[in-house]
């Protein structure tokens, strides 16, 4: 048996262990090293890339100067060697340095700062909107199965994940803004709006840390809008997942063996039924949040969201190697991050789950 | 009065090319304290007739006919009734252990969800109650096995956990869809024991579904034999081993090793397939596998010849009238 193995190799080594802390430690050791191997990945591509910085950041007759092009080169080190230029960037970035972004000349740490809150912000709502409706829509049209609430909710998903979000951004906005006036405009605020003292980055958390509801209302009028576009195409894929797993586990036996008992059909589906479902539920909401992100470049472009999206944007139009860098970092450890959570939230749900390391 | 009466049931499964029949006109009792068998090839209706007794057929599944339980016409019974009568009247266990039991939760909870459902009792008297199911059952350590999950029991194991979900409530009627079929040779004959001593104990009714003429012989007191969706024989278990009448009963006890007629070393069998679901002959539907059939079988539907007064099979021609002990029980 399984157990007595793990027993024997924990006195051994503690990090080989089945509990739950030498679980967690191994983890996030791996996770470290996936972050490493992203920026050996992301350094490379950029390098590979054709392209050159120096010609997207200066202008043409600054360009057409060798000395201006010696000098930009030698100030953010473009003149020495790939490998030279990568030992640099790591032990840097071991001391939280990002370098300095080629087209905002600040710190990229500095920038990152200021633009991710604002995509988390709604990315975090976007993902909570999209957990709660997709789970739920997913698990009625698993239960009503072939009659009209999951006809009418399929061609719903179907449509969720079948538009591009530019198009339901844009239509959103038009009639949302233009027609019916109910969402508020662009921007995380009304123009001249003073935003909250910064802890988070996030207005609404910040308003309301500093207690003054009146922004934390206006923030999150502004927010809702963007959100829940973004959240449409994950409202989509979850519940079109939620209705195939739940209809997987439904088809067991030990669902049949459940109903035998004569259990009321809500504790059938709540406790045998959607507890296997969640499984792998959460490992698709995790990388729909994950997903979300990459979402957000189109539409926080329409809604003029001053958020990383927009930043990820510049930096590629001008081929800004340490902005560009700094995005993927952020990206990759959003992703690895939510992986761990999914790691952990599995073992959550079900404690028999020794071996996942 | 029997415990339960079914008469002309008829249930209807929806296949990929339409409607079909699996169980057609099926009449048959099981009176308290009885243990029938029921036995068939896969695909004979089986587990679809046992499926029924508890209104669980599969998805698009029909039922009509009558079912009485306890004097009481329960296949008209709304979803709220058939509740109330699952795990609690009737308990069913079903064929494979490794997947009828569910993977995530503790023993404990799977023995006493229905227990604290239907019965309203604490947290602790259920507790109580299921460790003394397991005892009965012959678990060892009960304690430890309440915290445990079911992959760390092996199959034998597992079906007595299984059972002793199904007696929680202490039901009048167990069904048992081929108990012992995903089990070793030597952990079936403990569980076929075990529900030996259980209907002693609680003179409980209880209907075994097999393809497995041991388990029949060795636990059962009256046999219904299927084939097709059908009965084409029933009778008390020694009748119907010792003087099988119908030409498909005699074949499959023919088939037995040890029992070939011919005392080869090759193994008998019977020629052809089991019709399938949707696709049953005409008439008496096991003319086209029959070595006595005439043409007179493939038109009418077999009338009941009754032997006695619990023996009786469904064969338009009667082919053994006369001959009155032919395959005999080894």
């Amino acid at each position: 048996m399984k157990p007595v193995s793990g027993e024997r190799k924990t006195r051994k080594r503690p990090l080989s262990g089945t509990g739950f802390t030498p679980f967690i430690i191994r983890r996030l050791l791996t996770s470290i090293l996936l972050v490493f191997g992203v920026t050996f990945i992301s350094f490379s591509i950029t390098q590979l890339v054709p392209g050159d910085p120096v010609a997207a950041n200066l202008g043409q007759s600054a360009y057409s100067d060798p000395e201006i092009v010696a000098a930009f080169e030698k100030e953010f080190g473009l003149d020495q060697p790939v490998p030279v230029q990568y030992y640099r960037y790591i032990t840097n970035l071991l001391q939280g340095d990002l370098g300095v972004s080629l087209s905002s000349k600040r710190p990229v740490a500095e920038d990152l700062k200021e633009y991710f809150p604002a995509t988390l912000e709604i990315a975090l709502v976007a993902v909570f909107l999209a957990l709660i409706v997709g789970l739920l829509l997913g698990i009625i049209s698993a239960v009503t199965r072939d009659r009209w609430p999951d006809q009418i909710i399929r061609v719903f998903s179907l449509t969720g994940v079948s538009m591009p979000a530019f198009w339901t951004a844009l239509t959103a906005f038009y009639i949302f803004f233009f027609v019916l006036g109910w969402a508020p405009g662009t921007g995380r605020l009304e123009p001249g709006g003073e935003p909250p003292p910064t802890v988070t980055g996030l207005f609404t958390i910040d308003a309301l840390i500093k207690g003054d509801f009146q922004t934390f209302r206006q923030a999150f009028s502004y927010l809702l809008l963007p959100a829940i576009v973004l959240a449409i195409y994950a409202v989509g894929v979850l519940t079109r997942f939620t209705r195939a797993s739940m209809l997987e586990i439904l088809g067991n036996d030990y669902v049949r063996a459940a109903r035998a008992k004569g259990l009321p059909e809500f504790t059938v589906i709540r406790r045998h039924v959607l507890r296997p479902a969640l499984l792998s539920i959460i490992t698709v909401a995790g990388v729909a949040f994950a997903s979300l992100l990459a979402g957000s470049v189109l539409v926080e472009n329409v809604f003029s969201w001053p958020g990383l999206g927009q930043y990820a944007y510049r930096a590629a139009v001008g081929l800004d190697l340490p902005g560009i860098m700094g995005v993927s970092m952020i990206v990759a450890t959003v992703y690895i991050t939510m992986n761990l959570l999914v790691d952990i939230l599995y073992r959550i749900i079900d404690p028999q789950m020794k071996d996942s390391a | 009065m029997n415990l339960l009466t079914v008469e002309n049931l008829t249930v209807t499964l929806a296949t990929g090319s339409g409607d079909a029949q699996a169980v057609r006109n099926l009449s048959f009792n099981v009176g308290h304290g009885e243990i029938l068998g029921v036995a068939g090839e896969s695909g004979s209706g089986k587990t679809m007739t046992a499926l029924s007794m508890l209104g669980l057929l599969p998805y698009k599944g029909k039922a009509s006919g009558s079912i009485k339980f306890d004097g009481r016409e329960i296949l008209t019974s709304s979803k709220r009734e058939y509740r109330d009568l699952r795990g609690k009247e009737i308990a069913m266990i079903f064929q494979d252990p490794m997947t009828s039991l569910h993977p995530m939760l503790t023993v404990e909870v799977q023995l006493t969800e229905h227990l604290r459902h239907h019965r309203k009792v604490s947290k602790d008297a259920a507790r109580n109650s299921a460790l003394e199911l397991l005892a009965t059952v012959k678990i060892p350590e009960p304690a430890a096995a309440l915290r445990a999950h079911p992959s760390q029991f092996s199959g034998g194991m597992r079906q007595r956990i299984a059972i002793a979900m199904a007696l929680a409530c202490e039901p009048k009627l167990l069904i048992a869809d081929e108990p012992t079929t995903a089990l070793d040779v030597t952990v079936q004959a403990g569980i076929l024991k075990l529900l030996h001593q259980l209907r002693k104990e609680r003179n409980l009714s209880v209907m075994v579904i097999t393809h497995d003429l041991g388990v029949l012989s060795s636990l059962t007191d009256r046999i219904m034999i299927m084939y097709a969706g059908s009965e084409v024989e029933s009778g008390l278990t020694t009748d119907l081993l010792r003087n099988p009448r119908h030409p498909y009963t005699k074949g499959l006890i023919a088939a037995l090793p040890g029992n070939s007629a011919s005392n080869s070393k090759n193994l008998l069998s019977i020629d052809g397939m089991p019709p399938e679901l949707g696709n049953f002959p005409t008439g008496c539907a096991f003319h086209t596998r029959c070595n006595y059939a005439k043409e007179s079988c493939k038109g009418a539907i077999p009338e009941v010849t009754n032997l006695n007064s619990t023996h009786r099979i469904f064969c338009p021609i009667n082919p053994f009238s006369e001959v009155t002990s032919a395959g005999s029980q080894s």
